[in-house]
């Protein structure tokens, strides 16, 4: 005879991910989606000003450059190099590429994603510079 | 396999691809945005471009398609990692229904959005 059996579920503490500092890294991780949800908000208001003309873009770069602002987006640059970072370093364990029946070596696929980075980084910075 | 009983498809596949393809996206185009038009432009460590070559560049509709891209994907990835991180970190998936609707709905409003700002920049 069977009886439905609630499963025991061990009580997590809310504060699991303060213990050690390998959570906490996962953490922060975790929470640069938000700087990335941000950054693409800026961007859009930044696209919105081009569009809507020469003195609404005066006004963006003002505003961009409210000492509140930079400051955000300095943190925001920290938070979105460590997603690149982290991003990135797991990838060779995720994308297993294999050629000619041999597997490619996580360092190849490593050095791959680094390389992509740079030319992309390097095509934005000339068009938007140039 | 039968074909009368049909096994309920979970999302989470398409989700999660979704998730790595806005992460990768995020990963390779989003530090150099950042680095300047968050930090170098505003702190004059680099000259801002001026107004018309941005219009041009913006009004291209190959920069419009990729910018779209770009955010559309990056929000989808905003919304999967942060609808786990409220989750697990909070200890709160017993919501996993209402959470999910409001990430991944807060995503699509926002790419919406992001589709009417570039097709009428």
């Amino acid at each position: 005879m069977t009886t439905p059996v609630r499963a025991y579920r061990h009580p997590i503490p809310r504060t699991w991910w303060a213990r050690r500092r390998s959570y906490r890294l996962f953490m922060l991780r975790e929470i640069s989606c938000v700087f990335v949800a941000w950054f693409v908000v800026y961007v859009l208001l930044l696209v919105h000003a081009i569009g809507s003309g020469s003195d609404s873009y005066d006004q963006f770069l003002d505003f961009s450059a409210n000492p509140l602002v930079v400051a955000l987006n300095v943190v925001t640059l920290i938070f979105i190099l460590l997603h690149a970072v982290t991003w990135f370093g797991s990838a060779p364990r995720a994308i297993v590429v294999h050629l000619r029946g041999r597997r490619v070596p996580e360092s190849a696929v490593l050095a791959g994603h680094y390389a992509a980075w740079l030319v992309v980084s390097a095509i934005v910075a000339w068009l938007v510079l140039s | 396999m039968s074909a009368t009983a049909p096994r309920r498809r979970s999302p989470e596949p398409y989700l999660w691809l979704l998730f790595s393809a806005g992460g990768m996206a995020a990963a390779l185009v989003l530090p150099v945005l950042v680095l300047l038009f968050g930090v170098a432009f505003p702190l004059g460590l680099l000259d801002a471009p001026d107004y018309a070559h941005l219009l041009a560049v913006v009004g291209n509709p190959l920069t419009k398609l990729v910018l779209f891209g770009v955010c559309a994907l990056a929000l989808i990835h905003w919304a999967h990692r942060f609808r786990f991180t409220l989750e697990h970190g909070l200890q709160v998936g017993r919501f996993d229904r209402v959470i999910s609707v409001c990430c991944y709905g807060a995503a699509v409003v926002v790419s919406a959005v992001a589709a009417w700002v570039l097709l009428s920049a």
